[in-house]
């Protein structure tokens, strides 16, 4: 019974990525081009900007998505049902429609613009800059850390923060003595996942066009040159090796619970 | 209660991010359909684009809904009875077998993707149909049914409910249509819904698939926020959120009462 989920896998999983692995080694340097994709200053230059993008954006959706993952799940309130709902819409939006968010808010045309341009007369554009790509990532990784921290957030249990408190604890220490903690594993998991999907995310820096060329967006575009077939292959396994390792690394220390980059 | 300081800082912050979230859309949203988007409101509202949006790219649309019914039936043949083999097995093998079949979603969508084509580009046939494209959102689809349902058939006591069944005669054809299905549905139902959202929001992997002849409506999408005006692109957005938008509050309302009743 388990044979029809096992052959559509391997026929579209295991052997593509078979393949992957074997031009990544019919270049014209064999196995050794898998070391000189890697090397190359510009594809290098790629990967320490996409990596050093992921690691901002991880922390600042942690901090943003935990405070209001923390509170959503602690507080009710009217409205309450209204907020995470907007706040978990981005979930299946496509990365070009979230680079599409981010030119209506910061682009030629967008709000920040036509509000900078009524105040003081010049238009303020920033969706096409790092900025741009950061907020962007950030918009579609806050729903994913706020689901995984208002679910542990519910089930926390306030009367270890009570009595923390009524033991003369300042709210500081409650916070990093005891919360913080609890949720450790849930920050764990969403930081992860938040971190392979920022690796992985094509569409966003595809809308935004940026000059960053994030690794996603540099291997499309050898590959619509189809410049080296051996080096693109080289470099999309090492994409899909960093998102795994990452991923199953944090599920090995959080536990599972860990959900899918996209 | 008095509510503490700390309590509004929080819920200033969580208005500021649900803004950040809801503010671009519904910017987008009345983008397409104003008149002219430059002039904003005062151009006037009109379904002009809307209109020209749905003669243009009808196909695009028709097809990725097509996909994502035709994933949902694909996913729910060949997860359903993946899931109930590996909630059964117990072992080593079965959860080496689950993490492997949840190994798509951990991959970025482009690696796979560059992966199929650099795999099926000599079978044109196969290469240039919607079956490419339907491939590939089975792939990266099925892990999320095999979850859910796999989270449901552990969590009820399926191996004495199906001996109490067998005990009473009941053959396996019927054990797994009578007991089985029925007792995992809420599982069944939270994973159509999710692979219906995400095939119809699927890009990263459809944009190296598809051909000019098999567009779905993201990739459509990104060709009109390339090269139509911004009111198209605009209209086109508001036509994806009418399709996706109800699709994810249908899964926002059916998964939380799990998650709310963990804490009574």
């Amino acid at each position: 019974m388990i044979l029809p989920a096992v052959l559509v896998f391997s026929a579209f999983f295991i052997i593509p990525f078979g393949v992957l692995l074997r031009v990544g080694a019919q270049g014209a340097y064999g196995i050794a081009g898998y070391w000189l994709a890697l090397m190359n200053p510009e594809h290098l230059e790629s990967l320490v900007a996409t990596l050093v993008l992921s690691t901002v954006v991880t922390v600042a959706t942690l901090c943003l998505g935990g405070v209001c993952g923390v509170f959503l799940g602690r507080n009710r309130f009217p409205g309450h049902g209204l907020m995470v709902s907007i706040l978990t819409l981005p979930l299946a939006f496509p990365g070009v429609v979230v680079g599409f968010m981010i030119i209506m808010l910061a682009g030629r045309q967008g709000l920040v613009s036509d509000i900078s341009l009524a105040l003081h007369g010049g238009r303020i554009v920033f969706a096409y800059s790092a900025w741009g790509l950061f907020l962007g990532y950030l918009y579609f990784s806050i729903p994913r850390v706020l689901l995984t921290v208002m679910a542990s957030a519910e089930i926390l249990d306030a009367s270890l923060e009570e009595a923390a408190r009524s033991l003369g604890a300042k709210p500081a220490r409650v916070f990093l003595d005891v919360t913080l903690p609890a949720l450790k594993p849930a920050l764990i998991s969403a930081g992860a996942l938040t971190f392979a999907t920022s690796m992985g995310a094509f569409g966003t820096a595809f809308t935004l066009a940026t000059r960053i060329n994030v690794l996603p967006m540099m291997i499309y575009t050898d590959f619509t040159l189809s410049t080296d077939l051996s080096s693109i292959a080289a470099l999309s396994l090492l994409l899909g090796l960093i998102s795994w390792v990452v991923l199953s690394l944090a599920r090995s220390v959080a536990g599972s619970g860990v959900a899918a980059a996209g | 209660m008095m509510k503490h300081s700390g309590f509004w800082l929080q819920l200033g912050l969580t208005l500021l991010v649900s803004a950040f979230i809801a503010v671009p859309m519904a910017y987008s949203v009345l983008a397409g359909l104003m008149r002219n988007a430059f002039f904003g409101l005062k151009s006037g509202l009109t379904l002009k684009w809307i209109t020209q949006v749905l003669s243009l790219y009808w196909p695009t649309i028709l097809l990725s809904v097509e996909i994502a019914l035709l994933c949902l039936v694909v996913t729910l043949l060949i997860g359903i009875p993946a899931a109930y083999v590996l909630a059964r097995a117990p072992g080593r093998l079965a959860r080496l077998a689950e993490e492997a079949l949840i190994l798509p979603i951990a991959v970025p969508g482009l690696a796979t993707g560059l992966a199929l084509v650099m795999t099926y580009d000599r079978w044109g046939a196969f290469r240039q149909s919607m079956w490419f494209i339907l491939a590939g959102h089975v792939l990266f689809t099925l892990p999320f049914m095999l979850r859910a349902v796999l989270a449901v058939m552990s969590s009820a006591d399926l191996k004495s409910l199906e001996e109490g069944a067998a005990s009473l005669g009941a053959n396996f054809t019927c054990r797994f249509f009578d007991v089985v299905l029925p007792n995992c549905r809420t599982g069944i139902l939270a994973g159509a819904l999710t692979v219906v959202t995400l095939s119809m929001g699927e890009f990263n992997l459809t944009w190296i698939l598809h051909t000019p002849l098999t567009k779905t409506l993201p990739v459509a999408l990104a060709d009109a926020y390339s090269s139509m005006r911004l009111e198209v692109g605009s209209a086109y957005t508001l036509v994806f959120f009418v399709l996706i938008v109800p699709l994810l509050l249908c899964l926002q309302r059916f998964t939380r009462p799990q998650a709310a009743r963990k804490t009574q």
